[in-house]
């Protein structure tokens, strides 16, 4: 029995008919412009979910991405500031990120630890690096040039929705159709039968926390072009969003099973939501309770699919 | 229906989204024997087993416990009736000890303190009653399975159980296990206690059943007395076909030696291990569960390190520390547990087995060669005779006997010269067996060199061209093909 149609597109449906009922609440909802805005909001937590998928599928979680992104805003802010040039300083702030990511996967991988506390130790002490590096205060004085990552136009599209389309292209591939990807699957679904095939399993652990440091890098650059400065408080709390957008669109916390493209669904359902509740006026007290209502309940409908059809699977 | 009747199934049929599992099967059981469920997977054993149990409902049909029309909703409701049923996947919490898990939900207390004396003191009486000695206070995870199943077996002595239905109770048990588990049985039985005995292996239930029922496809085939029976028939009444070769060894000249390994030792799992394997050649290796077989295979395969000892593969020595340095070296494994080590399940026919080979069929950037994986893969499942409607389809949708030919299907495609074969047919029905034997025939035939760990004696003696006996994490005896029997393999095993 392969995926049914609900389990396989029931996400997509959620999302259309959100997106029909908010059409009818608000007339500017259904505009280019608007649409356009929301993917561009978007934009940084569906980077930043891409590769949280990849961690959730190998079974694990990384709660310092906002960390990371702070951390890496602020060495490339750092260095922007004090007149290095904007490839090189992108290029110190992208091995930074995959540095950080490395740690993760090494310290999970070698020590045995879990990536829950792995992660939990790194949110806390990246944050702390990021304090001190900036003495606590945002970093200004970037120059006009590097502000086209977070607020340039190409052909009247965003920058960080190109860069987002790329990377969401390049990620569903890799995922897909390498070995690397399928070996990511494996290692998620069963890490011991994948050890028993031969797979290596604590290198590619390493790699997939590796390009999340790397995505928290691009995350970090295109949020401290967008604002013009490096807050070193930017990111706090954009685990969350990440690791909702990636449940929401279906990838399961159990490992083995999941994709990217599901996680760009759940990423656009979090944000015409927002964006809706916005141009509705409501306040932005009752939009948490209302994003929270909306996470669970997205997990609820999912179980309730997988189990309607777990249970005729066996016949024997 | 006549008064020594337990259980009165009548026209018991279900569906599953079309499917069908159990087509009107009718019959009875009577009150205080053994009865044997069997037929070959997909049979429809395990859906009866669960409708049974109160896990499923049945669409049509009508179920009598004690001469009562009974409605199984739920587990409860069959547990509360007096049906126990032992899973081969055993449901203990193996944090807690062996007397919490029997009186789990149940345990005696004193305004919500539990009575600890009260409490092993029962347990203790209910091992009593069962003849065996389990200490109370032992903690679960501690046990081997066979004392596990014990424990399961006790908790529903406890709850009152009139009819304990065993799933292939004997599937991960030495045969040693698996004579005190009959002596239980037998002891159970003589105090008025009804059970249903589904097992693959049939030669035991002239052991232990007094009566066997047969499915086929989901249809009643036949009832008959153990004694009325010999394999053959069972065999038969199974497949609905005769299948004169059970064990289809075929002759191979034997050829170089390909696998030597010359006084392997790992401290607390097996020592001064030495053996040479030919190509062509099938190596048995029995012994009792703990013996020490499974951790030379997995030494082998590279899981872990010898502390001792060298291992050659066509005479050059090799160090091997990680499985792929063993798949490197042309050695492959097909694990003791395929859903543990096996298989992941969450995944395709397809992507299990093209797994372990993924390096040979990637393109620039470590792409994968689509094509030639489906070719692969299409290929290896039409020789295995994997039944599967798809190759997409979920393998943890198929049969146990599909399933393990997956296992199989992924190292062979390999093209390993040394295949190590750990219990290859484990909880798989006789139609699978018997092509399983078919395959391990054919990869000798073509010069590969199989070490085949197995603790179904009529496998080794079937399929062996020499056999090694292991006890105690040694080897104590070598025979040829034409000395071994039962009985002298078993002597130095034990």
């Amino acid at each position: 029995m392969e995926k049914s149609f609900l389990q396989k597109y029931g996400i997509v449906l959620v999302l259309l008919l959100i997106c029909a009922v908010l059409s009818f609440l608000s007339p500017v909802f259904l505009t280019a412009p608007n649409l356009i805005n929301v993917i561009r909001q978007i934009s940084i937590n569906g980077i930043l979910a891409i590769g949280m998928t990849l961690i959730i599928i190998t079974g694990g979680i990384d709660l310092s991405v906002g960390s990371q992104v702070a951390l890496t805003g602020a060495v490339v802010a750092g260095l922007l500031s004090s007149g290095t040039s904007i490839a090189l300083a992108i290029i110190v702030g992208l091995a930074a990120g995959a540095l950080i990511g490395f740690i993760n996967g090494t310290i999970i991988t070698k020590g045995g630890v879990p990536p829950f506390i792995v992660t939990l130790g790194m949110l806390t002490a990246a944050r702390g690096i990021t304090l001190i590096y900036t003495g606590g205060r945002p970093i200004y004085n970037l120059g006009s040039t590097f502000r086209f990552f977070g607020a340039g136009y190409v052909g009247g599209i965003p920058v960080p929705v190109i860069i987002l389309g790329i990377i969401l292209i390049i990620s569903h591939f890799v995922a897909k159709h390498t070995v690397f990807g399928r070996e990511v699957y494996a290692v998620g679904g069963n890490p011991e039968a994948a050890v028993y095939s031969g797979v290596n399993k604590n290198k590619r652990l390493v790699q997939v926390y590796t390009f999340m440091g790397f995505l928290s890098a691009i995350t970090g650059i295109v949020l401290t072009s967008r604002l013009g400065s490096a807050d070193p408080t930017a990111g706090t709390g954009f685990e969350l969003d990440a690791i909702a957008a990636v449940v929401i669109g279906g990838t399961s916390m159990f490992g083995g099973e999941g994709a990217v493209t599901g996680t760009m669904i759940g990423a656009l359902i979090i944000g015409v939501i927002n964006n809706g509740l916005n141009l509705l006026n409501v306040s932005s007290y009752y939009q948490q309770v209302i994003k929270g209502v909306i996470v669970v309940g997205a997990v609820l409908m999912d179980g309730y699919a997988r189990n309607k059809q777990k249970k005729p699977a066996k016949v024997s | 229906m006549g008064n020594d009747c337990l259980l009165a199934i009548a026209g018991i049929s279900k569906r599953f989204s079309g499917v069908k599992a159990l087509d009107n099967v009718s019959f009875e059981v009577e009150k205080g024997e053994v009865r044997a469920l069997i037929g070959e997977n997909g049979a429809g054993k395990s859906t009866l087993i669960k409708i049974l149990s109160g896990i499923h409902t049945a669409d049509s049909g009508t179920i009598f416990f004690d001469n009562t029309k009974v409605d199984l909703k739920t587990p409860r409701d069959a547990q509360d009736l007096g049906i126990a049923t032992v899973h081969q996947e055993l449901n203990l919490v193996p944090s807690l000890t062996v007397s919490e898990n029997v009186y789990m939900g149940r345990l005696p207390h004193k305004s919500g303190v539990i009575d600890y004396k009260q409490l092993h003191a029962e347990t203790e009486r209910v091992f009593q009653k069962l003849g065996v000695k389990i200490e109370p206070t032992a903690v679960v995870r501690t046990l081997g399975v066979a004392k596990r199943q014990f424990v399961e077996i006790a908790k529903a002595l406890s709850q009152g159980a009139k009819l304990v239905i065993m799933d292939e109770p004997t599937s991960s048990l030495s045969a040693g296990e698996a004579e005190n588990l009959f002596s239980v049985i037998k002891t159970l039985q003589s105090s008025g206690i009804t059970f249903i005995y589904i097992s693959h292996k049939l030669e035991e239930l002239f052991k232990i059943a007094d009566s066997v029922t047969v499915l086929r496809d989901g249809e009643f085939v036949a009832t008959r007395d153990i004694t009325d029976c010999t394999m053959d028939n069972l065999v038969e009444l199974m497949v609905g076909r005769e299948i004169t070769t059970l064990f289809p060894k075929v002759k191979v000249e034997l050829g170089e030696p390909v696998l030597h390994v010359d006084n392997l030792n790992r401290v607390g799992e097996f020592e001064n291990i030495s053996f040479t394997l030919n190509q062509g050649e099938i190596l048995g290796v029995s012994g009792l569960v703990g013996a020490g077989r499974t951790e030379l295979a997995r030494c082998l395969y590279g899981i872990s390190k010898p502390d001792s000892g060298h291992i050659y593969v066509n005479g050059q020595e090799c160090i091997i520390h990680k499985p792929l340095d063993a798949v490197n070296q042309g050695i492959c494994l097909v694990p003791e547990d395929r859903k543990l080590q096996g298989l992941v399940l969450k995944m395709s026919v397809q992507h299990n087995v093209s797994l372990a080979t993924l390096s040979r069929l990637k393109k620039l950037l470590g792409l994968i060669d689509s094509k030639k994986e489906t070719d692969a893969v299409n290929g290896a499942v039409s020789k295995l005779q994997i039944k599967t409607p798809s190759i997409k389809q979920l393998v943890g949708n198929l049969s146990g006997g599909n399933q393990q030919k997956v296992v199989l299907a992924k190292e062979v495609l390999a093209n390993p010269k040394v295949l190590i074969l750990d219990e290859p047919t484990r909880g798989v029905d006789v139609g699978a067996k018997a092509e399983i034997h078919r395959l391990i025939g054919a990869f000798v035939q073509k010069g590969g060199a199989v070490l085949m760990i197995s603790s179904e004696l009529p496998e080794i003696l079937g399929m062996s061209d020499r056999i090694l006996v292991m006890s105690k994490g040694r080897i104590v005896q070598e025979f040829g093909a034409d000395e071994a029997t039962q009985e002298k393999i078993l002597s130095c095993a034990l």
